[in-house]
């Protein structure tokens, strides 16, 4: 073997292609959260490829009202202790100091998620100045963009979170993937145009069309309740699904993450989803988004 | 480029990457820039139709189970004891080894070795580091370790490729069967493909 370059284990760490390439990992997954030990670890059993830890799933935020913050550590420590698959924990938008806290923790992701009661309506973290990695909501390919360019590792559209209704999940995942077309046929100057629009680099606007996709992984989120509402959200461009209160909040939460594991990888194979979707007791109740007074909707959170 | 297996052709004609989870679309990416045919595999019958597969990295709990659950381990395992050429990063080295303490799930248990999971720790431990990789030629090879495992045993019959300055060993073969800790398909390197591909010909 050659004597030069010793190589160190040692190396560089919480580079971007290591806060990106987790996020490649996850790939054709689903995250799905939980907010005890014992729900992870059927999550784990089911086929979850990462957990987010939470107090309270989303819909039971919607129910609970209040100010909604970061998990008790506590929690999110027995939840890391409990499975070996990677765990994500949520910070408020703009709350540096509970992402630094959860960046103590040693929590492999961090979610800066509207789910949560903003701590901060001008600024969201500046997440370049972290080690650990963040996963940011975007409805549309500007807010996508802005959480990139503050350096989100990973995109998840937002959804209406805690409602088990897809149909904000389909809305935002194609205002991204449309928006990316759409810049991959225009002009330089048209590109230079909605990078203003945007608020971000055109060197970041031009990579996008260029690629004819984001330069970070894109996941969907907010409203998935069904295997069928995940194989959707794969065809129509999403690279893996995040399940908040569909799994735990439905009759069989066991059987209900398999089949939407096993959806999400076969999400163009009908027959397999069909087999899947058999028998899996009632899903989550749901609510329609009219019945959501405007101030109360979480996907407007953050811009 | 320039190294020991750079310039041969391989023999390999349609590489397959197992699809069910994990970068394996950046694996059938590295393979298209080589001029091969990459098949995703997701159902055992594809096992059929392509001569060497690679297994991505990715969660190896989830892969596990959606591979034993649609027949593609039992398969695997007869196309392997035909001659089929099986590499496997990082999530991959764990499915394919031999033995892995404390998974939760069956994997194929392929090589002789043992793979011990998130070896390093959590995501802040991830890291990248030049190795030296004899194969490959004189030039190191950058490697891409995200919540890597350690192997941490080798087999007699497995030749270890690849140490950490510690000495820890991250790459290895035993004939047709290739373990990468790291993930060669994240880097524009495509050095490891190239001898991936060229060990049908062994």
């Amino acid at each position: 073997m050659a004597s030069q370059s010793t190589p160190d284990k040692n190396g560089s760490k919480s580079t971007w292609t290591l806060k990106t390439g987790l996020a490649q990992m996850l790939k054709g997954g689903v995250i799905m959260d939980v907010v005890t030990a014992e729900h992870a670890k059927i999550a784990e059993e089911a086929g979850a490829v990462a957990v987010m830890a939470l107090e309270r799933v989303p819909a039971d935020i919607r129910a609970a009202g209040g100010v909604a913050r970061m998990s008790d550590p506590e929690m999110i420590h027995s939840i890391m202790e409990a499975v070996t698959i990677p765990v994500m924990a949520k910070a408020r938008i703009g709350h540096f100091v509970e992402a630094q806290v959860l960046e103590a923790i040693g929590v492999d992701y961090v979610d800066e998620s509207e789910v949560l009661t903003p701590a901060d309506l001008k600024y969201h973290i500046d997440k370049h100045a972290f080690k650990v990695p963040f996963v940011c909501g975007a409805r549309d390919l500007g807010e996508a963009l802005r959480r990139i360019n503050e350096g989100a590792a990973m995109i998840r559209s937002k959804g209406e979170a805690g409602t088990g209704n897809i149909v904000e999940a389909v809305t935002h995942i194609r205002a991204i993937t449309d928006a990316i077309i759409e810049l991959s046929e225009m002009g330089p100057d048209a590109q230079e145009k909605r990078a203003t629009d945007y608020r971000v680099p055109v060197e970041l606007v031009r990579q996008v069309a260029k690629d004819a996709k984001l330069p970070v992984v894109l996941f969907c989120a907010g409203g998935i309740a069904t295997p069928a509402d995940a194989a959707l959200m794969m065809q129509l461009g999403a690279e893996g699904n995040f399940v908040g209160s569909g799994i735990f909040k439905s009759a069989d939460p066991a059987r209900r993450a398999k089949a939407i594991v096993e959806a999400t990888t076969h999400f163009r194979d009908a027959k397999l989803v069909a087999e899947v979707s058999r028998g899996l007791g009632e899903a989550m109740r749901g609510l329609s988004l009219e019945s959501i007074p405007a101030q109360e909707r979480l996907a407007v959170r953050g811009w | 480029m320039q190294s020991a297996v750079g310039n041969r052709r391989p023999l390999t004609a349609r590489a397959g990457v197992l699809g069910l989870q994990g970068d394996f679309a950046e694996h059938l990416a590295t393979l298209d820039r080589l001029g091969i045919e990459g098949v995703d595999v997701r159902r055992p019958e594809q096992l059929d139709e392509i001569d060497a597969l690679i297994i991505p990295g990715g969660e190896s709990t989830t892969i596990g189970k959606l591979a034993s659950q649609y027949g593609i381990i039992d398969k695997l395992k007869d196309r392997v004891a035909e001659g089929m050429p099986v590499w496997g990063t990082c999530a991959g080295a764990i499915f394919i080894a031999k033995e892995v303490p404390g998974h939760p799930h069956p994997l194929a248990s392929l090589m002789d070795m043992t793979v011990e999971r998130n070896a390093f720790g959590r995501q802040l431990e991830s890291f990248e580091a030049d190795l030296d990789v004899e194969p490959l030629g004189p030039a190191p090879f950058h490697a891409v370790f995200i919540r890597a495992p350690r192997i941490s045993r080798v087999g007699p019959g497995v030749e270890v490729l690849a140490r950490l300055g510690d000495g820890t060993v991250v790459a290895a073969r035993q004939g047709r069967l290739l373990a990468t800790s790291f993930h060669p398909e994240l880097t524009r390197d495509e050095r490891f493909h190239r001898y991936f591909l060229s060990l049908g010909k062994t």
